[in-house]
C-alpha cells in the first residue's frame, strides 16, 4: 500500500521559467515577500524540508501500520506540518516541549532522530523510548522532548510544572505545551492555565484546532468555538493564527516567546489547522463525520504546498529543487524505516527495568 | 532521645530535607501562609520563602501535574494533599503521569517526588472524607506506597521518601498527628520496604500498618494480660512489601490475623493473606482472617461510624478465633 501519491505536494504551479527566480536570467531582481524577512533562503528550504519529512514519515508509517509492522493507536499528523516546524524552527535547544498522542512530527521538527522514532513506533530496542512508549509516548531526553503523552489535557498541568521549574531555578527557557482543541474542555487544561499565569511561568500553550475531537466536530462540543477566548479568563494573552501557514506560526511565536523570556509570562495561541487523515489509523478519513468534499477543500489548504508556492513565487525554488529535497525526506523515512526493520526487539529481561529507578539523591 | 508527636516528626523530615537539598519544595493549599492545614508544614514559609513553600489554590489536578513537570526536569517537589480525599481529582497525575513516565520513557525521565497527606478516617466527618487509599495506590507498578504508623517511623520513612528517585505515595493519619513517640533527632532514616516487628510474641501473628498499628499494640497490650502475646508486624511500606517479614512473623506463631483500616475487597489484607497462602501454607495451624472497615460508605453517626471501623475489639475476637479460644 503507498499513501504517497494522495498528498499532491510537488503538483502545482508549474514550472515557471527560470527568469522568474531572484536575480533570474534578465539580472532583475524580485521584490521579497515581507512574510520572508527574518529567514534565509536556506532556512526557508529547511522549513520546507522539515515539513517535507513529517509528511513522507507519516506515509511510511500508515504503510507500515498497514503491513502490521506498527501496532496499538496511531495518530499521524499530516496535514498539520506547519505548526510543529514553525515552533520548533523558533525555540532553542534547552527549551522543552511536551505534547500529546499525535505527537510523530513534533518529535521529528524537534530533531529527534528519525530512526529513533520509526524503530519506537515498529517496538524495538532502538526506538527513542527503547519500544516501551510506541506512538503516544515518544520520549527524548536529549532534545529535551518530554512526551508523548495519552491522556487528553493531562500533560497540560505538566508544561506548567516544567515552567515552575524554570522559573524555580531563574532561567530563561521556555516550555512549548501542543494539544487538541478538544482539550480545551478538560478541566486539566484550566487548571494549568490558571496556575500558569497566577504564577507567571513561561508556558506557551499551543492549541491545534483541526476542528475534530477524534470524530466530534467543535461545533458540537464546545459552547464557544473561539476557543483562545480563555485565555482572558486567566488574565493569559491570547492569539489566533493560520498554522497552515508556517510564516504565520513563526510570526506569533516570535511574540509568544518574548513574552516568555523577558516578562515570564504564558501564552495561549490557536492554531488553526486540519488533519488529512482520520484521527487515527482505525478511523475512516472522512465519510462519517466529515465530508468529502470538506477534506478536498482543506486539502487545498496543505501547508506544504502553501510554503512551496511561497518560495516558487518568490523565485527561490525550483521544480527540480523541490524534487531534491522531497527525495532526501522519502530517503530518510526509508532509512529510518530499514533501521527500525533491522533492529531487535526489547530482550525480555528489559519487561522489568525502568519500573523503578535505583538511584536515590 | 526526644518525644516529639507525629506531627512534629514530619514537620522536622522537612525541615531537615529542605535545608540538605535545595531542589526540594512544598506545594499544596494552605502549606505556606496557614502552616499547614494540619500544621504539618509550620515555620517552613519563614525558614524558606515563597519560592520552596508554596500555596496552591484549590486545584489537586492541577498542582499535582506541575510538581510532575517540575521532578521531571530535576527537581523534587512534595505535593501535600490537604486529605488523599481531594487526590482523587488529581489521580490522573499521580497513575498515569508519576508512576508511568519513567517506564514508558524507556528510562529517561526519572520523577523523584512525593505526595502526601493525611488518610484514611478521622471522626465524624462522613463518607467522602473517611476513606483509607493504599490499596488503590500500592496496585500501581511505579509507585512507592508508605503509611508510617509512628512517629519515629513518620521522620525516618519521610526523609527516604524524599530522597528517593522515584513517585512517593506517603499516607499520614490526621489521627495520628497528636500521638508522641521518641524519635532520632537529625539523620534518621527508615529504609522503604523494610517492615519492623513492633511488638514480639509466640501466639499469633498481627500483620497491619499505618494507623492500625496503634490499634494493634493496645490489641497486644490488652492480650497480654490474658496471658497470649502476639507479633505485631508493622509493614510502614506497602509498596514494596516486605514478604519475608511476613512470612518470619508467620512460620513462628502460625496464625495470622491481617488488620487495615480499609475496605476488605481487594484490599491491603487480600494482598498479605495472598503471600501467606503461598510461603507459608504448611505452617498455618488456622485459616488466616481479616479485620477491616465494614462493608459500607463511612457513615456520620457516632455509633455507626464506631460499628464501621475496625478495632481493638474486632482483632481481639478475631485472634481468639484463629487460635481457637472463642
Amino acid at each position: 500500500m503507498s499513501t504517497e501519491t494522495k498528498r499532491p505536494v510537488s503538483q502545482k504551479p508549474k514550472d515557471k521559467p527560470a527568469a522568474a527566480r531572484n536575480n533570474g536570467a534578465d539580472g532583475t531582481e524580485k521584490a521579497q515577500p515581507k512574510e520572508f524577512e527574518g529567514t534565509t533562503p536556506e532556512q526557508r528550504r529547511e522549513l520546507l524540508h522539515s515539513m517535507l519529512l513529517q509528511r513522507r514519515f507519516e506515509e511510511r508509517c500508515a504503510e507500515a501500520y498497514a503491513l502490521g509492522k506498527i501496532g496499538g493507536f496511531c495518530h499521524l499528523y499530516i496535514g498539520q506540518e506547519a505548526i510543529s516546524t514553525g515552533v520548533m524552527s523558533m525555540i532553542r535547544p534547552d527549551d522543552y516541549v511536551i505534547t500529546a498522542y499525535r505527537d510523530h512530527g513534533q518529535a521529528l521538527a524537534r530533531g529527534v532522530s528519525p530512526r529513533a522514532v520509526m524503530a519506537e513506533l515498529f517496538g524495538r530496542e532502538t526506538g527513542c523510548s527503547g519500544g516501551k512508549g510506541g506512538s503516544m509516548h515518544l520520549f527524548d531526553s536529549k532534545t529535551n522532548f518530554l512526551g508523548g503523552h495519552g491522556i487528553v489535557g493531562g500533560h497540560v498541568p505538566i508544561a506548567a510544572g516544567v515552567g515552575f521549574a524554570i522559573k524555580y531555578r531563574r532561567g530563561n527557557q521556555v516550555c512549548v505545551c501542543f494539544f487538541g482543541e478538544a482539550a480545551v474542555n478538560i478541566g486539566a487544561f484550566h487548571e494549568a492555565l490558571n496556575l500558569a499565569s497566577l504564577w507567571d511561568l513561561p508556558v506557551i500553550f499551543i492549541i491545534e484546532n483541526n476542528r475534530y475531537g477524534m470524530g466530534t466536530a467543535i461545533s458540537r462540543s464546545t459552547a464557544n468555538e473561539d476557543v483562545v477566548i480563555r485565555a482572558k479568563g486567566y488574565r493569559m494573552d491570547g492569539e489566533t493564527v493560520d498554522g497552515q501557514d508556517v510564516f504565520a506560526v513563526r510570526e506569533v511565536m516570535t511574540r509568544a516567546i518574548e513574552r516568555a523570556r523577558k516578562e515570564k509570562r504564558p501564552t495561549l495561541i490557536e492554531m488553526k489547522t486540519y488533519r488529512f487523515m482520520g484521527h487515527s489509523m482505525s478511523d475512516a478519513v472522512s465519510g462519517t463525520y466529515r465530508t468529502k468534499d470538506e477534506l478536498e477543500e482543506n486539502m487545498k489548504r496543505d501547508p506544504i504546498i502553501v510554503l512551496h508556492n511561497k518560495m516558487y513565487e518568490a523565485g527561490e525554488l525550483t521544480e527540480g529543487e523541490m524534487r531534491k529535497i522531497d527525495d532526501e525526506a522519502k530517503a530518510i523515512a526509508q532509512d529510518a524505516w530499514d533501521f527500525a526493520d533491522a533492529s531487535p526487539e526489547p530482550p525480555l529481561e528489559k519487561l522489568y527495568t525502568d519500573v523503578y529507578s535505583d538511584t536515590t539523591s | 532521645m526526644a518525644v516529639l508527636t507525629y506531627r512534629d516528626a514530619l514537620t522536622q523530615a522537612l525541615r531537615e530535607e529542605l535545608q540538605r537539598d535545595d531542589r526540594v519544595f512544598l506545594m499544596g493549599e494552605e502549606v505556606a501562609q496557614y502552616n499547614g492545614a494540619y500544621k504539618v508544614s509550620k515555620g517552613l514559609l519563614d525558614e524558606f520563602g515563597p519560592m520552596r513553600i508554596v500555596d496552591t489554590p484549590i486545584t489537586e489536578l492541577g498542582f499535582a501535574g506541575v510538581g510532575v513537570g517540575a521532578a521531571m526536569v530535576g527537581l523534587r517537589p512534595i505535593v501535600e494533599f490537604m486529605t488523599w480525599n481531594f487526590a482523587l481529582l488529581a489521580l490522573d497525575e499521580v497513575v498515569n503521569a508519576a508512576a508511568k513516565t519513567f517506564y514508558m520513557s524507556g528510562g529517561q525521565f526519572k520523577m523523584p517526588m512525593v505526595f502526601r497527606g493525611p488518610n484514611g478516617a478521622a471522626l465524624q466527618l462522613a463518607a467522602q472524607h473517611s476513606q483509607a487509599w493504599e490499596s488503590w495506590l500500592a496496585h500501581i507498578p511505579g509507585l512507592k506506597v508508605l503509611t508510617p504508623g509512628t512517629p519515629a517511623d513518620a521522620k525516618g520513612l519521610l526523609k527516604s521518601a524524599i530522597r528517593d528517585d522515584n513517585p512517593v505515595v506517603f499516607l499520614e493519619g490526621e489521627m495520628l498527628y497528636n500521638t508522641k513517640g521518641e524519635v532520632p533527632e537529625g539523620e534518621h532514616i527508615v529504609p522503604i520496604g523494610v517492615a519492623e516487628l513492633k511488638r514480639e510474641g509466640d501466639h499469633c501473628s498481627v500483620i497491619t500498618h499505618g494507623k492500625m498499628v496503634l490499634v494493634a499494640m493496645r490489641v497486644a497490650d490488652d492480650l497480654a494480660k490474658e496471658g497470649i502475646n502476639i507479633d505485631v508486624v508493622d509493614l510502614r511500606t506497602v509498596r514494596p512489601i516486605d514478604v519475608e517479614a511476613i512470612s518470619r512473623s508467620v512460620q513462628k506463631t502460625n496464625r495470622a490475623v491481617v488488620l487495615e483500616e480499609g475496605w476488605e475487597i481487594c484490599g491491603m489484607g487480600s494482598q498479605v493473606v495472598d503471600f501467606i497462602q503461598r510461603e507459608c501454607f504448611d505452617d498455618l495451624d488456622a485459616p488466616v482472617l481479616r479485620v477491616h472497615q465494614e462493608d459500607v460508605p463511612m457513615p456520620y453517626a457516632k455509633n455507626l461510624e464506631r460499628a464501621a471501623k475496625p478495632d481493638a475489639g474486632k482483632t481481639i475476637a478475631a485472634i481468639k478465633k484463629v487460635m481457637y479460644l472463642d
